[in-house]
């Protein structure tokens, strides 16, 4: 595909030029709806359409009332902060367990590991409404029940807390900090930590002196999917959040179903210059990390 | 593993440092849960502000109305109750009183008297159609259409939903079977008083819905307020149902080329209800909230910034002008006499026994 | 033969096999807190979800005393059950109404009959103003004992009266607890309902010594049937009653049954009538319209996937932003895109307009159906597809086509019999990972695929938050679930989970 050999013929060129139109096609079917957004969101109307003003370049057509309206309406602040409040949290517990268990999972010999790394992969492929549908029934239960034990009361129930919320979304994070954590250790050379143990040095200091920055890169990718996927979850946080848990995907739904207003075009924008700064955040990181393992020894 | 105890531990502080952070206002604070759009704003305006300078306290909104029964259900199932205060339909309270997952409320010495010296059970009157239920207005479902796109003779009369041939395109229609059974029946001809009756019987049901399978391929079906006015606005559909309310905010505010029907208009009561199940100390301050918002003053306020008759009698002089446009509210109003000549009665009661029968069948026949 | 021995003098076997044992525990020590987190906060949720699917305590808890009386009724028989059963539905009605569970059992009998919620709702209000009266009168003429609470609460706390008054001393029990948490009241300063005094009139009429003796044979009885037959003629239907004791178990199968539109009649499973018949149907949509998604992906994700495994590793890399762009962008923006390019209105059919493709008044419906559906879709589940069709055909030496192409195949062969066969596994992992995130699909359908567009998740949605019906919910749920597991074990079993790869 590296360029048209010299002797191709005229069939072939004909082939080259339109399957690369194809793919262009492709490509914009992919970019375009992203990117159509943008401009809309600057539209001085309060509806989804370009108005003729917008469509011949005349300044009156744009504003950023949609902008102003985003970060002076309470509604959307509450949803903002609550996305900024609860993200984070379910990040770092899913990160911090995750971790620990995909150094667990990469050890050689470990019982079961098929089974559990299917369940811990689970939340990824189980459908959102099934999770959503079980977390709303058990979550509301002030106690834990314990198979033929009986159950642990719990003097709160989950259902419409901050607290409910977040452990939500880091059981959902999780998937992704597993897979990116074990795909980093499958390229990490276990010597590493005999050779520190031998020279001296306990399981805590290999850990953060030697194994840590190595696989840094993959549990920093890691939470950063995790990250996204609680900050950009909604069907959970609908069934098993209230109001006082909104996020900004709760807002969105609600806007796109309910109250439509522009808006949300102009959230959606902001969201696609987060999404754009984690791309290369995680590109960045699985450069380096590819880097920091071509140095170790192999 | 002490690497890992310690990584719990850090968890685990730094959990509970942001639980402690994010619970700790929790007290002064309010869930209001209403139908979004231009009717949250208006309540937004005319009671939530003012109760906020008033008290301090801080009100969220939740738009979940639509799913308030559900939800309420389920809240009472786990025992935790996170709403405070709940903005439902009359059909809707009578459920929930029925249940047992409203408050009830005794008028006289729970709301605030009227301004005229009337008692709060003579000035709602008929209103108070459950015990649970705290009347705020009275609105209704009617037809808005586009005037650029229905051709030369304008529709006059509801019926104008059912044909195709004179106003062919898309409309809308809400999700549900009421308001749409009755319109279906009236226009296949069965004499508005009769109209439950009929819906009552098997063949009554399958007439209203073999007249609705002859639009069925037109509509668009909608399950939130705002979706007409913005079908309607967008040009997506030519003639739509929705509230009265959301018709003005588009015909008056928003200047679009939309006009509205008064015909077979189908009144109904918009209210609050208190959950069962708060703690002493919320459901206090939720009683102070309705006493409040639902005074004589209050509603009269509200009818400022949307065309929804208050449900007082006290209130109806105090109606005025627009908050903005500054234009005379009460032509606007449902109520209105000169909109008032052919309305439909809607039957609560007789939704209340038969909504769950219904909804069963008109969800198979969407599917179908 | 001598073992083999450690250092520290053990045999060598033993210290390997205690040093592998020590690994291993570690291991799981290192995952155990994991694992519980996973297991208490996401799949204990989902085995609760599973045990709604057949619980069905709602009808046994509700009218215990006709369920009971129920049993020795024949459903099919075809006839009204008797007096006896009428009599404990009376008790059961009037207490239900009290602690306000009857409109719910009405609302959940209703799935199975429709028409039970309307009757259990009247009834509900009538049954406190029956005719029973009339026995209440007459013990409290008779002796004015029998209307002092607190002599009944003595005489219900005496063993040998309760032996002597069964049905008395049950009901008494029943109201008394129902003052108690209900009315907030206490038992002994409260005059006893309609209710008890028709059980103490049973009671006597079947023999049993009054505490104070009442000549009964002046009043007429009261038939209860027909009193709930004046409520509504349903009562007299012997459906309905064949429908309360077919639900009347604790556990059911009925919300499976009603998932793939069968019933339980009184001989055995039907099907239910046509115009209930939808679940069949939606499934059956569900699974077509994901296939035609992910059919859909491999079309367009394949011819990325190879020009991107085929270009310099540069120009492939900045290609590669493209697709994970809308990777990273939140669904709702991308679902919000799709709004506002679908509507009749909007930007595709303006530029379809303009280019003349279809005329102003015919533009293309493409929203609020399945079309918009599968557009939606596709274009949010293409990465999942072009990743790991990407990361297969990074691994196909390009050297093989070659080689192909100078043994003289044409293009078209080189490509289809040594290039694609090689690519398949690509193929096989993007098609099952689509299918399994759209048939499970719920925002998108919700916000674009207006009735018809719309899976068997938002049907799950609909009967949770709008309906009612938690239990056909959770057997829909189950039921995609087990669909979703299945697909997954062959995802893993081909593929492996520890192979997937997320961005790249």
């Amino acid at each position: 595909m590296s360029g048209l050999p010299p002797y191709a013929t005229t069939g072939q060129r004909a082939w080259y030029y339109s399957f690369r139109v194809i793919c262009g096609l492709i490509f914009f079917f992919l970019i375009a709806p992203i990117l159509v957004i943008i401009p809309l969101s600057f539209n001085a109307e309060d509806f989804f359409t370009f108005t003729p003003e917008m469509l011949s370049f005349d300044p009156a057509g744009y504003s950023t009332k949609h902008y102003e309206d985003f970060f002076t309406n309470s509604d959307w602040q509450l949803a903002l902060r609550n996305s900024l409040k609860i993200a984070p949290v379910a990040t770092l517990l899913s990160v911090s367990l995750g971790t620990l268990a995909a150094i667990g999972l990469s050890q050689s010999h470990v019982p079961f590991r098929r089974a559990i790394m299917a369940i811990l992969i689970s939340p990824m492929i189980v459908p959102l409404i099934i999770s959503a549908t079980g977390m709303y029934f058990f979550y509301s239960n002030p106690y834990i029940p314990i198979p033929f034990l009986g159950k642990i009361e719990l003097p709160f129930t989950l259902t419409g807390t901050y607290l409910g919320v977040v452990l939500a979304h880091a059981a959902l994070g999780i998937p992704f900090v597993i897979i990116t954590v074990t795909a980093t250790l499958v390229g990490f050379d276990q010597s590493l930590t005999r050779a520190a143990a031998n020279m001296g040095a306990n399981p805590v200091t290999t850990f953060f002196r030697v194994q840590m920055p190595l696989i840094l890169p993959g549990v920093v990718s890691g939470g950063l999917f995790a990250f996204i996927t609680s900050f950009d979850e909604v069907v959970v946080v609908l069934f098993v959040g209230s109001a006082g848990q909104k996020t900004l995907p709760w807002q969105m739904f609600t806007g796109l179903r309910e109250q439509i207003s522009p808006t949300i075009l102009a959230v959606a924008t902001i969201l696609i210059a987060i999404s754009i700064l984690l791309l290369f955040v995680v590109e960045l990181l699985r450069r380096r990390s590819e880097r920091l393992r071509g140095m170790s020894p192999s | 593993m002490k690497t890992s105890m310690k990584l719990m531990a850090t968890t685990c502080l730094t959990l509970t440092a942001t639980m402690a952070v994010s619970d700790g206002h929790m007290a002064d604070e309010m869930t209001i849960v209403s139908w979004g759009g231009a009717y949250s704003s208006s309540q937004q305006n005319a009671y939530h502000t003012p109760y906020m300078e008033m008290t301090g306290v801080n009100i969220i909104n939740d738009e979940s109305s639509a799913e308030a029964v559900a939800k309420l259900r389920a809240m009472n199932e786990a025992g935790n109750v996170t709403w405070d205060v709940v903005d439902v339909v009359a059909s809707d309270a009578i459920r929930l009183c029925d249940e047992g997952l409203a408050l009830e409320i005794d008028a006289d010495e729970q709301l605030a008297p009227g301004d005229d010296g009337s008692t709060a059970s003579e000035d709602f009157g008929d209103l108070l159609v459950s015990d649970c239920f705290i009347p705020q207005i009275v609105y209704s479902t009617t037809v808005g259409y586009r005037t650029d796109l229905v051709g030369d003779t304008a529709p006059t009369d509801i019926c104008a939903l059912f044909d195709t041939e004179t106003y062919p395109g898309q409309r809308s229609l809400e999700k549900r079977p009421i308001n749409n059974m009755e319109w279906a029946l009236l226009c296949d001809g069965v004499a508005k008083d009769d109209v439950y009756d009929v819906l009552e019987t098997e063949e009554g049901q399958a007439q209203a819905f073999a007249k609705l399978d002859t639009i069925k391929d037109s509509v668009v079906w909608w399950s939130a307020g705002a979706d007409t006015p913005q079908l309607l606005a967008d040009g997506e559909v030519i003639m739509g149902s929705t509230y009265n309310g959301r018709l003005f905010s588009l015909i008056e505010e928003q200047k679009q080329p939309v006009a509205m029907l008064w015909d077979a208009q189908v009144f109904d009561l918009d209210g609050w209800i208190i959950p069962t199940g708060l703690t002493p100390e919320r459901e206090a301050r939720a009683l102070d909230y309705v006493r409040f918002a639902t005074d004589t003053q209050r509603l009269a306020d509200q009818s400022k910034y949307i065309a929804y008759g208050p449900a007082r009698q006290s209130s109806a002089p105090l109606v005025s002008t627009h908050a903005e446009l500054g234009i005379e509210m009460a032509p606007h109003m449902p109520t209105d006499p000169a909109n008032a000549t052919n309305t439909f009665l809607y039957n609560y009661e007789w939704w209340a026994d038969y909504r769950d029968d219904l909804d069963a069948k008109f969800q198979a026949w969407l599917s179908q | 033969m001598t073992e083999v021995l450690a250092a520290d003098g053990r045999p060598l076997k033993a210290s390997l096999n205690r040093a592998l044992r020590r690994q291993k525990l570690r291991a799981l020590a290192l995952i155990a807190p994991l694992l519980i987190f996973i297991l208490v906060s996401f799949v204990m949720p989902i085995a609760d979800m599973l045990f709604r699917s057949v619980e069905n305590e709602i009808v046994a808890d509700t009218l215990p005393r006709t369920v009971m009386a129920l049993e020795e009724w024949d459903a099919d028989s075809g006839d009204v059950p008797g007096e006896a059963v009428f009599d404990a539905l009376y008790t059961d009605m009037a207490l239900a109404n009290e602690y306000k569970t009857h409109t719910r059992l009405g609302s959940r009998l209703n799935y199975e009959l429709t028409g039970i919620s309307s009757l259990f709702r009247k009834s509900g209000r009538r049954v406190g103003r029956f005719d029973t009266d009339v026995y209440t009168d007459a013990f409290q003429d008779a002796d004015p004992a029998y209307s002092d609470p607190a002599q009944w609460a003595t005489w219900m706390a005496d063993d040998t009266i309760r032996a002597n008054l069964p049905i008395t001393a049950d009901t008494y029990d029943a109201w008394a607890q129902m003052i108690v948490e209900a009315e907030g009241d206490v038992p002994a300063e409260e005059e006893p309902w309609d209710f008890v005094y028709t059980a103490l009139y049973q009671d006597a009429t079947a023999g049993a010594d009054l505490p104070i003796g009442v000549d009964l044979s002046g009043i007429e009885p009261v038939s209860l049937s027909a009193q709930f037959a004046d409520v509504d003629e349903d009562w007299l239907d012997p459906e309905v009653w064949q429908t309360i004791k077919i639900y009347s178990p604790e556990y059911t199968n009925g919300y499976f049954l009603n998932s793939v539109d069968l019933l339980k009649g009184s001989d055995g499973i039907e099907a239910r009538p046509e115009s209930e018949q939808i679940y069949v149907t939606l499934f059956i949509r569900t699974m077509i319209m994901s296939l035609s998604i992910m059919g859909m992906c491999v079309l367009l994700g394949y011819p990325i996937a190879w020009l991107l495994a085929n270009l310099k590793d540069s120009t492939a890399n900045l290609l590669m932003i493209l697709v994970l762009l809308p990777f990273w962008t939140s669904l709702l923006v991308r679902t919000s895109a799709w709004k506002v390019l679908l509507q009749q209105q909007g930007v595709i059919n303006d530029v379809l307009v303009w280019i003349g493709l279809v005329a102003d008044d015919g533009r293309l419906q493409l929203i609020n159906n399945q079309t918009g559906t599968i557009i939606a879709m596709t274009h949010i589940l293409l990465p999942f597809m072009i990743l790991p069709l990407y990361s297969v055909m990074k691994t196909i030496p390009p050297s093989y086509l070659r080689a192909a192409k100078s043994l003289g195949a044409t293009d078209w062969t080189a490509f289809w019999r040594v290039y694609f066969p090689q690519s398949i596994p690509g193929i096989g992992a993007g098609c099952i990972l689509v299918f399994i995130l759209s048939i499970g699909y719920y925002i998108t359908p919700e916000l674009v695929g207006g009735t018809k567009g719309v899976f068997i998740s938002n049907r799950i949605a609909y009967h949770i938050s709008s309906s009612l019906n938690w239990g056909l919910a959770a057997a829909l749920g189950t039921i995609l679930l087990a669909v979703v597991l299945l697909l997954y074990w062959v995802y893993d079993r081909i593929v492996g989970i520890d192979n997937v790869k997320l961005g790249g």
